[in-house]
């Protein structure tokens, strides 16, 4: 299934969807296939200022554990509750539900430089 | 790189391949916590085809096997496998193994995939001189795991006599134009079996008995290599190149039952590689051991992440995962041998932070006992 167009992706795997001055932020499924069964998700808390290219968490799954980075600077928003009781969320709807946080930017402009998903998928063919 | 008979099989039920000693092996069908709890609650069936398969005979072969083996050989019965090790001078694991007896001069040892091409010389090395031939059968056989609690149902209905097989035995059986072994025996802490067929019927058999063994499909499901790692660790099972390798011996490794130290004082019994240093570690006692830890937190420890003691490095991860059975996080490791006592609190070291984690007896998980009907 080709991946969401709305938004944009990282050569790290991580999609950005911008709405108004909040970035969301997730993994892709591609990304989450390749982890297996995701078992622990755990991200910097909210207030936290990052710089784009900083890591804003970690994923952890059966087989390893790997940090997720933003492209974007700006402050943690918020980050997923339902992962802390089902981090699988992340492997069954990698896109929508299993988002990992937002980030409120003040400059966007930064994602103007990553894939789009149709860049994305030519690179991963799924 | 190496396909197995059941590659074909694999691909069209969407696995996901990867490279595992040279081998394209399945690490998952659809999900390693859901096919971990499929075998844990119904049944699996494990490609294990990538594992070496080499036959002995020869006047000489039980006195090889003696000098190779740390576990008694001579008193196999015929139809009995034994696990053992293969050790090397120092007493480190070159691999474990399993031997099968079929008859007084003719054996064969199943061995780990990533070991085969190292012991193939080995053996030779150390056959020389003997009247035994030795005989790699790995890529014209194929061999199947089936494992899980239902799993015996189901081949009860295609024979009476392996359900009444003996754990640790197996027997072979002539169909139409070849021949299959079928062993008690696995890797998962569930009952089971292990299958070895010739390559060229391997993938009828396998449609056969999963398409047209009525339900059979929905009771034993194919599992891949990720949940065949989650169900060895919550039983306690060590693998080469984690909790076994050159550099460590297996009495550390709480392998003692594959070790008979004096084996060669029997009539028929012979020295064997690597026993006099195991003699003196088991003297003077192992320095380290391995036991079970569980983590206090839902972090996965991986294998090398230091041990802590008292803020001091005091041993290694060997493997962790997060157990699907027990929901908890586990792990695999050896530390200083006063600190192997259940409950003793040590710290891991999970790289950005350290936890506790509790000192526990191995395996994590037994399978319940069948109740009587």
């Amino acid at each position: 299934m080709p991946c969401p167009t709305d938004r944009h992706y990282a050569d790290t795997h991580e999609w950005h969807k911008l709405d108004g001055d909040i970035v969301t932020l997730g993994i892709s499924k591609f990304a989450a296939d390749e982890l297996t069964d995701i078992t622990y998700v755990e991200m910097r808390e909210p207030g936290t200022e990052i710089e784009a290219g900083d890591p804003v968490g970690e994923v952890e799954s059966v087989k390893a554990t790997s940090e997720v980075y933003a492209a974007v600077s700006g402050v943690i928003a918020e980050v997923n509750e339902l992962l802390a009781d089902d981090p699988g969320l992340v492997n069954r709807d990698a896109f929508d539900n299993g988002w990992l946080c937002k980030i409120k930017v003040a400059d966007a402009t930064a994602l103007d430089g990553l894939m789009d998903g149709a860049a994305y998928d030519a690179r991963h063919p799924a | 790189m190496l396909h197995t008979p059941f590659y074909d099989y694999h691909i069209s039920q969407n696995a996901r391949m990867v490279d595992f000693a040279g081998w394209q092996m399945p690490i998952m069908y659809t999900s390693i916590v859901q096919e971990h709890e499929q075998v844990r609650t119904s049944g699996g069936m494990f490609d294990v085809s990538h594992m070496g398969r080499v036959y002995f005979r020869g006047q000489d072969a039980r006195r090889f096997l003696e000098r190779i083996c740390t576990r008694r050989i001579s008193n196999m019965a015929h139809g009995q496998c034994r696990y053992s090790l293969i050790c090397n001078e120092q007493g480190g694991v070159r691999d474990d193994v399993l031997v099968y007896r079929m008859g007084d001069d003719d054996f064969m040892l199943v061995v780990n995939a990533a070991n085969r091409t190292k012991l193939l010389e080995h053996f030779r090395q150390h056959s020389a001189g003997l009247s035994v031939t030795m005989d790699d059968r790995t890529e014209k056989s194929a061999m199947l795991a089936i494992q899980g609690p239902r799993v015996m149902d189901v081949i009860g209905r295609f024979s009476d006599e392996i359900p009444s097989l003996k754990k640790y035995r197996f027997t072979t059986k002539s169909l139409l134009l070849f021949k299959v072994t079928v062993s008690r025996t696995g890797y998962t802490g569930e009952d089971g079996v292990e299958v070895i067929l010739p390559a060229n019927v391997a993938p009828t058999a396998i449609k056969m008995m999963l398409d047209k063994g009525g339900d059979a499909g929905q009771i034993i499901k194919p599992i891949g290599l990720g949940a065949r790692d989650t169900l060895r660790l919550e039983a306690g099972m060590p693998l080469y190149g984690h909790e076994m390798g050159e550099e460590t011996d297996p009495i550390s490794a709480g392998l003692m039952f594959g070790i008979n130290l004096d084996k060669d004082e029997h009539e028929d019994g012979e020295p064997f590689i690597g026993q006099d240093a195991l003699k003196a570690i088991h003297a003077n006692g192992p320095t380290n051991r391995l036991v079970g830890l569980f983590l206090d937190t839902r972090r996965t420890a991986r294998q090398d992440m230091p041990v802590l003691h008292n803020d001091g490095t005091v041993g290694r991860v060997t493997s962790g995962c997060t157990s699907p059975t027990l929901e908890r996080s586990i792990a695999m490791a050896y530390v200083p041998a006063e600190l192997t006592e259940p409950g003793t609190i040590v710290q891991v070291d999970l790289g950005k932070q350290a936890v506790d984690a509790e000192v526990c007896a191995l395996p994590f998980y037994k399978r319940p006992k069948p109740v009587a009907t």
